[in-house]
């Protein structure tokens, strides 16, 4: 589903990836970990095709177009979730509003019909249900006032809204409490566990990897892919830390 | 009182004025006041859309009695020189609120000049200007307050936000505050800045096309100055024009 190719990038004047190549296929959650610095957070941006990261060399295929000629709303409307390691706060506007606007958007491009207001709302709530948020806080704007851990699992309730096919979580287990991480991870399996979808998990811990259970684990060094195994490396990791692992 | 001459740049109320325009209005048509009388406990809200392909200046002078309450929301989205004057004298606890916004690219200036006066104790006032502003375009907001010696217990506020689009655009405020009461309050803040880049990021990385993102944002940004329009109908009338003006604009 999606294949990175010897990518090279950098923000402003400093290289951050250095070569990285990753094959994740369809039905696979695949795990990325790495020391703070490694490129993890770039990955995702790159991905996303925020502002201000150059892509310098390599490729990104992504269910057979190349990623990397897309505007982000456009990798959105192919299927590309980016799920934020800070959500943005955006005063003024409501989560119904934007996230209706979004999914038409979405499907607008995929030569769609757009979801009546009704259906939308059903939609909505049914995935707030999900992530155990109440129906009143996606009426409020967006992000805006929401505890880390709101915030994150407003990640996922835009997630499931949306129904991508592919989802770049970067570090989306930070700020969550036990609770909320195990809230959090259910509703990743159950919007992303599909042979048809595929999942790009960037973490620090094993903690969410327990919920979620990966199907392969990579570390991310140096702005590249430096080892790829089962989900024991992360629990080696665990256990031993990145030096040893990579020694 | 009748302008024997056309004002100028010095006059304090025009200085960011475009005074080709002023002078293709002349003379008579800055001559006209529009007064309003809101008698005592009475209370008034008007909606105005104002701006065509011609320079346009509205004046508008207004008594409030006492404990009557007047409410003014515009959109000033013209395509020449727009310029909307309010003139408002506040009795007893009486209360004016303003909702204002200018938008438009063209190169346009469009403005917003008010002047407050608390003449007696215990008045309030409100008012909220947004300005959205490209190609070259400026919004001003030239705000005057006076609160009179025995106004005790005024409470003004004034709140000036620009949001330009591009470099190039401009928007001006000039808060003026002359205060003679010691038991008042008076609020004024003014920032000009650009498009929130990370939320547009946001917006599109979850589908939403640049264009549809611009309109949200500017929408929020805007949705301030009509806040306190109770009636929604009204509120969508300004709101549509304000973003029908943000068709064209730089993305």
């Amino acid at each position: 589903m999606l294949t990175i190719t010897d990518l090279h990038a950098r923000v402003g004047d400093k290289p951050i990836l250095k070569g990285l190549t990753l094959h994740v296929p369809a039905g696979e959650v695949h795990a990325i970990m790495g020391p703070n610095g490694a490129g993890k957070s770039t990955l995702a941006n790159v991905l996303g095709g925020k502002p201000g990261y150059e892509v310098t060399g390599g490729s990104v295929e992504f269910r057979g177009q190349d990623l990397l000629a897309l505007e982000p709303h456009e990798r959105a409307a192919a299927g590309l979730f980016l799920g934020f390691q800070y959500p943005v706060e955006i005063p003024g506007v409501s989560n119904v509003q934007f996230l209706r606007e979004a999914l038409n958007a979405q499907r607008k491009a995929r030569g769609e019909e757009p979801l009546s207001g009704g259906d939308f709302l059903k939609l909505a709530k049914d995935k707030a249900a999900l992530l155990k948020m109440d129906m009143e806080m996606l009426k409020r704007q967006v992000n805006v006032g929401f505890s880390g851990g709101e915030k994150k699992r407003a990640e996922m309730v835009q997630m499931g809204i949306l129904d991508p096919a592919f989802a770049v979580l970067d570090e989306t287990d930070s700020g969550l409490d036990i609770d909320a991480l195990r809230i959090v991870g259910a509703g990743i399996n159950s919007i992303m566990r599909s042979p048809d979808k595929a999942v790009l998990l960037i973490t620090h811990y094993q903690r969410l990897l327990d919920v979620v259970a990966p199907d392969k684990v990579s570390i991310l060094a140096g702005g590249r892919i430096v080892e790829t195994g089962g989900p024991e490396l992360a629990l080696r990791l665990e256990a031993e830390g990145y030096d040893a692992v990579m020694a | 009182m009748t302008l024997a001459t056309l004002p100028t740049r010095r006059d304090e109320a025009w200085r960011y004025a475009d005074m080709d325009a002023v002078a293709r209005l002349g003379v008579d048509a800055l001559d006209q006041w529009q007064t309003i009388d809101v008698a005592a406990g009475e209370s008034l809200t008007r909606c105005m859309v104002v701006g065509s392909d011609a320079p346009e200046v509205h004046r508008i002078r207004v008594q409030l009695g006492e404990g009557a309450s007047a409410a003014f929301f515009v959109t000033n989205c013209g395509a020449d020189y727009t310029r909307v004057e309010v003139e408002v004298r506040l009795a007893k606890g009486a209360h004016f609120e303003f909702g204002g916004v200018t938008i438009g690219g063209a190169g346009v200036t469009r403005e917003f000049v008010t002047q407050v006066v608390h003449a007696e104790p215990e008045a309030t006032s409100n008012q909220t200007v947004r300005a959205v502003h490209w190609a070259g375009a400026t919004g001003n907001f030239l705000g005057e307050i006076k609160v009179a010696r025995h106004a005790q217990k005024t409470d003004a506020a004034q709140d000036f936000k620009g949001l330009l689009l591009e470099a190039g655009a401009s928007a001006n405020a000039v808060p003026q505050l002359e205060i003679f009461a010691d038991d008042v309050k008076c609020a004024h803040g003014a920032t000009v800045g650009e498009l929130d880049e990370a939320a547009r990021f946001y917006m599109m990385a979850r589908g939403v096309d640049p264009a549809t993102a611009q309109r949200l944002l500017v929408q929020a940004f805007i949705g301030d100055a009509f806040v306190a329009l109770e009636d929604e109908a009204e509120r969508e009338t300004l709101l549509d024009a304000a973003l029908a003006a943000l068709e064209g604009a730089r993305l």
